[in-house]
């Protein structure tokens, strides 16, 4: 403005637009370095999240829980049991499971939050295996997946999970699922947002009818396709 | 501290720097509160209806930009560039009240003007990032995979910045008054003489 002289006395210094312009030079170059420093503090805040209820980002995952815990795997009791609307029904242990010919890809993960992980090597069982192993009857339409973490389940039709990157997934960047990822068996369905791949899983029930799972019962669309659903639109 | 109604009062802020700081503020908790119900497992557990809060939070950016531009654009514009031109400019006094010396202060003072400039730049970057959060799912050539880390700091930098001013706004004895500046848009005399003892000598002479 014209009534504002150039230069200031020797007394007073522009310090607030150059603050500003510091402040927001920083936050948009985090866009770039965020994602490396938010890893390097992850196993602090990854403790810090566990405690207060998940309030942290950790890494580029965020581990989330209904119940507030995670269940813990134990190989020698651990059991997938799959059954409903089928011919034979089955209870694998680990082992079997494993012993399944392996299927891998690297796939991008979405969670309906808003955060992706990029480049997401899985390892596991395409689902047509198990499909083999049990025989679903004609009948059947969808596969209600049950986890561990009570009450917590949800769903996806046989038409889903013949998708080729579909995958009951039991290995994550080349190392056995851990904890917080849900093992020993995760669903992964890289299309759906990561609500509907059930972690810790234990059971497979084929039904006639799709369920409603634990997240639709909370307003959440049943087919979470990324981009499409939720509130996204394409 | 002088009190009662015979307290002289100085004019503080105009319509529009309250109007600014209001729409400011009343978007702040809607987005907050709705951020927290898509981002937080156990509340988002417990609201549910997933779709209604995005479109919340979404709409809710959007009408504190558009109620932003309105100010500017409809209100005392002059006033404002003046708010802006005292802010930026920071004087010894102002250095020395920082390392709490205890400096005369002007019609703000050095803390004010530090969580201006903060506040300013939050809401740069909150823009900035949630634009790429929302494109993003739209276009995910946009997607950037760190943007919502960064939204997520920038909530955690407003909470911790929004606490401190509630606590001098509205609890701490000494500087509560102020509230009554933003809200009435006056101070008493003799408040502004011990908080902002230049600006109210100037503002005294003025009356």
């Amino acid at each position: 403005m014209s009534d504002v002289p150039e230069s200031l006395p020797p007394s007073e210094h522009r310090y607030g637009r150059r603050g500003f312009l510091v402040l927001v030079a920083g936050g948009a170059s985090s866009l770039l370095w965020a994602g490396p420093v938010s890893s390097f503090l992850s196993p602090l805040t990854s403790a810090a999240s566990q405690l207060v209820g998940n309030l942290f980002p950790v890494g580029g995952w965020r581990i989330y829980t209904i119940s507030g815990s995670m269940p813990i795997f134990d190989p020698s009791s651990w059991r997938l049991e799959i059954g409903g609307l089928v011919k034979r029904p089955r209870t694998l242990t680990y082992d079997e499971l494993t012993a399944l010919p392996r299927a891998e890809q690297t796939s991008t993960f979405h969670c309906v939050t808003g955060w992706t992980v990029k480049n997401v090597h899985w390892g596991g069982v395409r689902f047509q295996q198990l499909f083999d192993l049990v025989q679903p009857l004609p009948r059947a339409t969808a596969v209600r997946f049950v986890s561990l973490e009570q009450p917590y389940e949800d769903s996806l039709t046989l038409e889903q999970l013949r998708l080729p990157d579909a995958m009951l997934a039991y290995r994550l960047d080349h190392q056995a699922l851990s904890r917080p990822h849900g093992a020993p068996a995760r669903v992964i369905l890289p299309e759906m947002y990561g609500y509907k791949g059930v972690k810790w899983l234990t059971r497979m029930e084929f039904v006639a009818k799709q369920p409603r799972g634990y997240w639709e019962q909370h307003g959440y669309d049943q087919n979470a396709w990324v981009g499409r659903s939720n509130g996204y639109r394409s | 501290m002088a009190t009662g109604p015979r307290a002289r009062r100085l004019p503080r802020f105009s319509r529009t720097e309250r109007a600014l700081h209001w729409v400011h503020a009343s978007a702040f908790f809607v987005l907050f509160g709705s951020g927290l119900c898509l981002y937080l497992p156990s509340l988002a557990q417990l609201v549910g209806r997933r779709p209604l809060l995005k479109d919340i939070h979404v709409y809710t950016a959007l009408a504190w930009l558009a109620a932003l531009a309105l100010v500017l654009l409809a209100g005392d514009r002059r006033r404002l560039l003046a708010d802006a031109r005292e802010i930026d400019v920071f004087d010894d006094d102002d250095l020395g009240w920082l390392h709490r010396r205890g400096n005369p202060q002007g019609r703000f003072n050095a803390g004010q003007k530090v969580n201006t400039i903060v506040t300013a730049a939050l809401a740069f970057l909150f823009t900035l990032t949630g634009f790429f959060l929302w494109y993003g799912e739209r276009n995910h050539a946009f997607r950037l995979q760190n943007a919502l880390v960064v939204h997520d700091w920038l909530m955690y930098i407003s909470f911790f910045l929004v606490l401190g001013h509630l606590y001098l706004s509205l609890v701490n004895p000494s500087t509560r008054h102020s509230l009554s500046g933003i809200t009435r848009g006056w101070v008493r005399e003799d408040w502004a003489l011990k908080h902002h003892a230049k600006w109210a000598a100037e503002a005294s002479r003025e009356d």
